[in-house]
């Protein structure tokens, strides 16, 4: 039995060599449960998938937005051309409400799908950055194993985190540190102040931990994540919606 | 038609410039006449011009058919004036052009020299004395001007500057005053390059020419490192950098890469050149090779000393993942956010190319109050797009062919276009943030008297 152990104890010396060592402190989300599974939180310098669940883009670039803005302060985002069209521009004002900083917030547009690799692995070498969100459409053929090892392996470098967003992609093999699946949640029912960005994200994957599923609110004005309880702050009825559609029958 | 230029042996034939072309062909029925190509023309002089450029940065355009050359401070670099003008006038040669040139202190002396005397080096001061014997046709003025100094007997440029200045000016104008004293050397006139001239530069000559990327990249970069040194001096960084390369066979390549702020580490010259060359749609064709490589610095400006601290080593490492994004992709590709002080939603931001922002004077300002909900969405369309909307006991709307039903709705947030702008009134917009069923959240709005509806953002 001490044999198996000992011969155990050295295949993980071994591949504590190959891979980096996962020592990196890890930044709280702020959802405990989340945290708890992550360990911690999420780590700097690898790469995060998160996945857009069909029809709900916006929310998934919402969630990567969040988890970069945790990551650090200064963000570079990689689209494609035609994403604009498709999925509506980047909106400072609209970024600046969920509690970034426009300022601080580089956006690229790129032709093509290797030109997003070949910026991508740029913009990782660059130690400034917190974040690099590059927005994928689909399951390309470029984006193999290789390619998101490549990826990783090029956060780990310096450190930078690398989110990768993916809108109408199917599961694939993967390098990715964790994987996210983000679908938009309801709002708390009979809530006054609805709206606030709510997340349904299901963890698929985490290398280094269990997976999970949780409802997360981002808070916009503290820059976390929150449990979101579902809380009534005020129970005053259905006034917002009711008031609204008042408003609209008075101009009908 | 009319003969627009003529050879040697045309010449001596007895055909001229202007002849009609039917009297030629009579005159010689075996002519050969080819269609004269002005555009063609001017496109070979000024490749002619960028190689030219091999011997000085200060090259202008003299059309039809003539270049000037500022050579001032490059002569010494091949051997003197004599051995310059031979050398540029021999490989002109070789390359098939028959040549002319001239070098005095001012363009209109060598030009009149050129025409008259080929290979004249004029010292400085001796305009008037080799001028004098030239017939007036070298000083190029027009054909009625011309015309009537000869009919006043005045045949040489001698005889002509042999008369007073006010004689001249009361019969000719001022012009014909200035041009003459241009050519005798008593006034300058500095001639206009066709390019910018660079502020600093360092070039390498090519006993053997080069072929391979390698030795291009590394001659870039030694050169980056010597012209780093002029620029560090002088206490200045570049913004513009160009690499000139001069082909073996006369074709000119140039490259230029732009820095958001004034540059001047070697590395990060090199580098930059290094994603541009990999980045051309058109790579550089080396041929049979260079024989000059180039680097130019442009638009020096001052560039004091990084400062210290963590924030300064920041911005630096993020102005270079700009410049070099930039160089790969295009300036226009890598944009940055800038407020915009007006409230219409889509106007209130702006993207520029991040190399060229400049600190904004405005400032970022929330919408929403704290706790609340945004009240912007995260992504805008490009063009809101039209929404069927019904109303019944909810709210339901098609976009994009999927239906949506409104569980929460809050509005109107009434945003009035600004008439100051419009020639026409634009109806004003009701906008109303909706989620759907699924917990999506939009933006729609309501504008005119009967009531369209777009939808023109979503929120996360």
């Amino acid at each position: 039995m001490t044999d198996t152990a000992e011969k155990i104890a050295v295949l993980r010396a071994s591949l504590a060599k190959v891979e980096p060592a996962q020592t990196q402190a890890r930044i709280p989300l702020g959802h405990d449960a989340a945290d708890h599974c992550l360990k911690g939180g999420l780590v700097r310098g690898v790469l995060h998938e998160v996945l857009a669940a069909p029809g709900h883009e916006t929310v998934a670039a919402g969630f990567a937005a969040a988890l970069a803005s945790r990551l650090g302060k200064h963000l570079l985002w990689i689209r494609q051309d035609f994403s604009a069209l498709e999925h509506g521009e980047l909106c400072a004002t609209g970024l600046l409400e969920l509690g970034l900083d426009p300022s601080r917030l580089l956006l690229l547009r790129v032709a093509d799908v290797s030109g997003i690799l070949r910026a991508a692995s740029d913009a990782l070498s660059c130690a400034a950055l917190a974040a690099v969100v590059i927005e994928f459409p689909g399951n390309p053929k470029l984006l193999d194993l290789v390619a998101q090892r490549r990826l990783m392996l090029g956060a780990a470098e310096k450190g930078v985190s690398a989110i990768l967003l993916r809108f109408g992609a199917k599961q694939d093999a993967g390098a990715a540190e964790t994987r996210w699946l983000v679908r938009a949640a309801c709002s708390p029912a009979q809530e006054e102040n609805w709206g606030r960005p709510v997340f349904d994200a299901q963890l698929l994957r985490n290398r280094h931990g269990q997976t999970g599923h949780w409802v997360m609110e981002w808070s916009c004005d503290d820059g976390q994540f929150a449990a979101n309880c579902g809380a009534v702050v005020s129970s005053s009825g259905d006034r917002p919606a009711a008031a609204a559609m008042e408003s609209l029958r008075c101009v009908a | 038609m009319r003969l627009t230029a003529v050879d040697r042996k045309a010449t001596s034939l007895g055909l001229y410039v202007g002849q009609p072309l039917a009297n030629a062909r009579a005159m010689l029925p075996a002519l050969k006449v080819m269609a004269a190509n002005e555009p063609a023309d001017l496109k070979l002089l000024e490749r002619i011009a960028d190689w030219c450029d091999g011997f000085t940065p200060f090259v202008a355009l003299d059309p039809p058919r003539g270049l000037l050359l500022d050579v001032t401070g490059a002569a010494h670099l091949f051997g003197g004036e004599q051995a310059m003008l031979g050398r540029l006038c021999a490989s002109l040669q070789k390359q098939g052009f028959k040549v002319r040139g001239a070098l005095a202190s001012t363009a209109v002396a060598a030009r009149a020299l050129a025409r008259c005397q080929d290979g004249t080096v004029v010292p400085p001061g001796g305009e008037a004395a080799s001028l004098a014997p030239l017939p007036i046709e070298a000083l190029n003025l027009d054909p009625v001007t011309t015309h009537a100094f000869r009919r006043a007997g005045l045949k040489t440029i001698g005889q002509m500057a042999s008369r007073g200045r006010a004689e001249l000016t009361a019969r000719f104008g001022a012009q014909l005053v200035f041009t003459l004293d241009h050519a005798l050397g008593q006034t300058e006139k500095p001639i206009s390059p066709r390019l910018p001239l660079p502020d600093y530069c360092a070039e390498r000559r090519f006993a053997e020419p080069v072929v391979t990327q390698d030795t291009i990249l590394s001659t870039l970069a030694s050169l980056a490192a010597s012209l780093s040194e002029v620029l560090e001096r002088h206490g200045e960084g570049a913004r513009r950098l160009e690499a000139v390369f001069f082909r073996a066979d006369g074709a000119v390549r140039r490259i230029a890469v732009e820095t958001g702020s004034p540059t001047r580490e070697p590395a990060v010259i090199a580098l930059l050149f290094r994603e541009k060359l990999d980045a051309l749609a058109d790579p550089i064709d080396p041929g049979f090779g260079f024989d000059l490589i180039r680097l130019a610095a442009g638009r020096a400006e001052r560039c004091d000393a990084a400062g210290f601290g963590a924030d300064a080593k920041e911005k630096k490492e993020i102005r270079f993942l700009v410049d070099r994004l930039a160089a790969r992709f295009g300036s226009h590709r890598i944009l940055s956010f800038q407020p915009n002080d007006t409230h219409i939603p889509e106007a209130a931001f702006v993207t520029v190319p991040a190399q060229y922002a400049e600190a904004s004077k405005l400032s970022w300002e929330k919408i929403r109050e704290a706790r609340e909900a945004p009240r912007r969405p995260l992504r805008l369309l490009a063009s809101p797009e039209p929404v069927t909307v019904q109303q019944g006991e909810k709210l339901h709307f098609r976009w994009r062919h999927a239906p949506h039903v409104a569980a929460y709705l809050e509005g109107p947030e009434r945003i009035a276009m600004e008439w100051w702008r419009h020639q026409t009134p634009q109806p004003s917009r009701d906008y109303f943030r909706v989620e759907d069923e699924e917990g999506r959240r939009f933006w729609l709005y309501r504008e005119g008297e009967t009531p369209r509806w777009f939808l023109h953002g979503m929120f996360a």
